[in-house]
């Protein structure tokens, strides 16, 4: 590039390319010979050392997402493989392979092929019980992922979108789930499809014709099972896929959020780098990630078919249960009452079967999607966040996660409301009634708990920033008082307890303008500083350097915990609380000797 | 120094910044590396290589015997395995082998990254996420004169057309779809296989039911006679299933149950109100019936109400009789429609 030519547009970026070398002799220049061929040709060079370099920070909650996007290429890998057998026929046909107690018996294309998958192809139970659990495995995945990002507020701001993109991969996975266990047409997935049909029929107005469009007529029909499998193999893998590089991307793009800590700010990343640490590391957890679900493949059994039978209207077994990630809804259809079916000028509005099986589940996860726009409206914080939150620090946050948690959880167990009363010998009308009641009154209440446990936590942080950690050295006063030394927190562990900022919720402007015209605040304004001081209420700031030196040196400055018994005199206190090691060994006893009534608060 | 009255709450955070202490505390930085053992001893990072090393190796064995025993060990052949019971062999040692070949690469190299790569920290500047002014104030000229060489503002009819066919070029392809997918139900759902007259065959094995074989409370699942050669015998049974009671007459409640029935034998719709599962489980002492899906529960002394659970409807009463020979026959097609609600139902 001459002086005289400023580069611009696509030029720009080639600016600093390096000129082609004469390569090196050996191994070496082989490598350097097809790198530089690749790069004459893609100018992948540049892009591909920014990303082996890339820094990831390093901490154990950051694997539940690898955990899911592995789950999700062992599900690619094995789901191929499985439809080289599988055939998506509804088709009857008599069984007459080598699984002798379902020989003779009409069934389904779809349920026979599932059957010769498990006992005539070699290897294919395995591969038929790896992509099983691994699709739990990805859920369950998926779900801790998500609470792990929602309690440790990475989904602020610039990583909304990306959280809205999660929720509605978790959503597509959930029904990927569904479409492909419903696949082998088994008793058990049959009586799963025909509550769906029942489903669409209760969706007002239109119900029946959803249903019949749904199911190419009446249900079963012979259309469901290869619908399914189209949805299961191509439209949902795809949209997923495409979701998931979007989600992956941004990831880069924002670079990974990490935990405070010295040493680790809100623009910096903290960590190691890609090559070759992280490529040892998470590739090497993929192998783990599968390796570990093959062991579960090999030793449990998973979805056994056979013992369920092909699907027949007429019959059911008991206790029957979706894979975990439906039980939510499963739960809520058994607890919503019956009393909401109306029938109104001659129709039948069926709420009792509409709201919990399509209304629940698409209203939790708008609700999960838009949080993170609701709470930077309360806080009124627009900044960037690239430090987590620990969850103690966002106690209304971490209190509201639990309770959305605890109410998924009540509709979850509710769904195994039967297995409940058959293990437990108790009543299944009580099981249920109970299941009713908590739904109402558990989550306030975890809500509250959570709240306060949190804040508990906090204080004991403050604790620990402000009178150090319990030596375990006791010191005994010439009076005979025994008292043990606290010594003070080092410098790197006490950043992590002070870091966070202090809470500010977002106030009402003054009614009064400056110059003194009345300026009436809105109703939204309103709302917003009722729900702001709500969020931030009873909040527990950290540490200043301010009260740390007056605990040191200040009676007063005790904690809040323990005041109200401060009757001793200022210059007793500081050192009761682990002050003995502030001061040189030889001063340590000489302000005892004032002859003051022992403190009957120091001993902790 | 504060004085008391100002700190009395030191835990709401309100001393700040006296006595030229900073209002915060300040970042230490990242503490100082500890070396690993084996960065520092050459016998250490020996030995780990060693483990690592032996670690591949395994898997490598591993794949071979999942190799071996893919060949030899045949499908049909079953172990008994403690903790688990009887298991498929092949299953079995085909997962454990995969597991140990995976799982053997994937700790070598979490162990290799562990202990012998670097493990210094290193920290990466973030810069924030948004464009610089000029990039964002070139991107909106670039689409202005964009917009504006394209004449788009200027000549409405082409951006009313364009936004017109755009609006519409998809409506083929959704009309084709939704044109396509299924048949109206018309009055499918509200009628059923039954018909005036038909017997009631025992499921499976379609035999007839002689009215006197009944004895006071068996359970028979019933379908209608000839569904089996139906042209869509599932989505017939699907409508058609019926469960079959025979009561004491005198615990029947209900005028019209006892008349729909013969001599306390009852016949109800097996399919639940609910979302359509079969109410397979009936409880012969307190005359209940029960869905296993979502646990409604419907009182076959009382017209099968709905005591219980989230169904409402009571399940549909099929009016039965006897014919001239004694088995037991419909006396009327089902009154109005079985399975789950929907909205023309009634």
């Amino acid at each position: 590039m001459s002086p005289t030519t400023t580069p611009k547009g696509a030029e720009g970026l080639r600016a600093d390319d390096v000129k082609p070398q004469v390569p090196a002799k050996g191994a070496k220049a082989r490598v350097g010979g097809l790198a530089s061929w690749v790069d004459d040709r893609s100018g992948a060079a540049k892009p591909m050392s920014y990303l082996l370099k890339k820094v990831f920070p390093d901490h154990w909650s950051f694997m539940l997402g690898e955990i899911a996007m592995f789950s999700l290429v062992i599900l690619l890998l094995t789901g191929t493989v499985l439809t080289f057998w599988f055939v998506p026929s509804a088709g009857q046909v008599i069984y007459n392979g080598s699984y002798v107690p379902l020989r003779g018996i009409p069934m389904s294309e779809a349920f026979k092929s599932t059957l010769d998958i498990s006992f005539d192809v070699r290897g294919g139970l395995i591969m038929r019980q790896i992509h099983h659990w691994a699709a739990l495995l990805f859920t369950v995945s998926i779900t801790v992922h998500m609470f792990r990002v929602f309690f440790t507020g990475a989904f602020r701001k610039p990583r909304e979108v990306n959280w809205v993109i999660g929720t509605i991969l978790s959503l597509l996975a959930i029904n990927e789930g569904f479409t492909g266990y419903s696949l082998p047409d088994d008793l058990l997935s049959g009586t799963g499809l025909r509550a769906a049909e029942g489903f669409m029929q209760s969706v007002p107005v239109v119900g029946s014709y959803l249903a019949y469009f749904l199911f190419d007529g009446a249900f079963p029909g012979e259309a469901i099972i290869p619908r399914l499998f189209t949805v299961h193999v191509l439209l949902l893998p795809a949209a997923i896929i495409g979701l998931f590089t979007a989600h992956i991307v941004l990831v880069a793009v924002h670079k990974h959020t990490q935990y405070p800590g010295p040493g680790r700010t809100n623009d910096n990343v903290v960590g190691y780098p890609m090559m070759p640490v992280y490529m040892a590391k998470a590739g090497g957890f993929f192998f783990i990630v599968f390796g570990i679900t093959a062991l579960m493949a090999a030793l449990v059994t998973i979805n056994p078919i056979w013992l369920y039978g092909p699907y027949d209207p007429t019959a059911v077994t008991a206790g029957a249960q979706p894979d975990w990630y439906m039980g939510f809804a499963d739960g809520a259809l058994r607890l919503f009452p019956g009393f909401t079916e109306f029938d109104i000028f001659g129709f039948t509005l069926s709420l009792n079967v509409f709201i919990p099986s399509l209304i629940v589940m698409p209203l939790l996860y708008t609700i999960a999607g838009a949080y993170p726009f609701i709470e930077s409206w309360v806080t009124g914080d627009k900044r960037e966040h690239h430090l987590l939150d620990r969850p103690r620090n966002a106690p209304t946050r971490t209190g509201l996660g639990v309770m959305a948690i605890s109410f998924y959880l009540i509709l979850f167990f509710a769904a195994g409301n039967d297995l409940i009363a058959i293990k437990l010998g108790l009543s299944i009308n009580d099981i249920t009634r109970t299941f009713q009641v908590m739904l109402l009154v558990v989550p306030p209440l975890a809500y509250w708990v959570t709240k306060r446990i949190c804040m508990s936590l906090q204080r004991r942080d403050r604790d620990l920033v402000l009178h150090g950690r319990e030596s375990g050295r006791v010191v005994r006063t010439a009076e005979g008082r025994f008292f043990e030394v606290h010594e003070p927190l080092p410098e790197y562990e006490r950043w992590t307890l002070v870091q966070q900022e202090a809470h500010t919720p977002v106030q009402l402007a003054a009614t009064l303008d400056a110059n003194g015209v009345s300026r009436p605040s809105t109703r939204r304004q309103r709302l917003r500083a009722k729900v702001s001081s709500f969020y931030f209420a009873d909040g527990v700031d950290p540490v200043t350097p301010a009260e740390l030196a007056a605990a040191h040196h200040d009676g007063s400055a005790r904690e809040a915990i323990e005041t109200g018994q401060d009757s001793e005199p200022q210059h007793w206190v500081g050192q009761l609380h682990g002050g003995a090691d502030e001061r040189p060994e030889s001063d340590a006893y000489a302000s005892h000797e004032d002859g003051v009534k022992p403190d009957h608060t120091a001993a902790h | 120094m504060s004085s008391p009255a100002e700190l009395s709450r030191v835990d709401q955070g309100q001393a700040e910044g006296s006595d030229g202490l900073p209002e915060r505390f300040s970042d230490p930085g990242l503490p100082p590396h500890v070396p690993r053992s084996a960065d520092l001893d050459e016998a250490a990072a020996r030995r780990a290589e060693r483990q690592v090393a032996t670690l591949f190796g395994v898997s490598m064995m591993a794949t071979v015997a999942f190799l071996v025993a893919y060949f030899t060990i045949d499908l049909d052949a079953y172990a008994f395995i403690p903790g688990i019971g009887q298991a498929s062999l092949s299953n079995v040692v085909l997962g454990l082998t995969l597991a140990a070949s995976l799982l053997c690469i994937g700790l070598g190299a979490v162990h290799w990254a562990k202990t012998l790569m670097p493990d210094t920290e290193v920290a990466e500047d973030r810069h924030p996420q948004r464009s610089s002014d000029e990039a964002r104030k070139d991107a909106v000229n670039t689409i202005a004169a964009g917009g504006s060489a394209s004449q788009l503002a200027r000549r409405p009819m082409i951006k009313y057309t364009l936004g017109g066919a755009l609006g519409l070029f998809a409506l083929p392809l959704v009309v084709q779809l939704a044109g396509g997918l299924g048949p109206v139900p018309g009055a499918e759902l509200s009628t059923t296989f039954w018909r005036k007259g038909m017997r009631l065959m025992r499921d499976p094995g379609m035999t007839p039911i002689k009215a006197s074989d009944v004895t006071v409370g068996s359970v028979f699942h019933v379908l209608p006679e000839g569904i089996d050669r139906s042209e869509h015998p599932l989505e017939e049974k699907g409508k058609a299933a019926v469960v079959l009671i025979s009561l004491d007459p005198a615990d029947i409640k209900v005028a019209k149950e006892r008349n729909w029935g013969h001599e306390g034998i009852v016949a109800y719709s097996k399919i639940c109100t609910h979302v359509g599962c079969p109410v397979g489980l009936y409880e012969q002492q307190t005359h209940h019936l029960l869905c296993p899906c979502h646990q409604s529960t419907f009182d076959v002394t009382q017209d099968c109400k709905v005591i219980f659970g989230p169904a409402r409807r009571p399940l549909p009463q099929l009016k039965i009789t006897v014919d001239a020979e004694g088995y037991l026959v419909a006396a009327a097609p089902f009154s109005q429609a079985v399975g789950p609600s929907f909205w023309e139902r009634g």
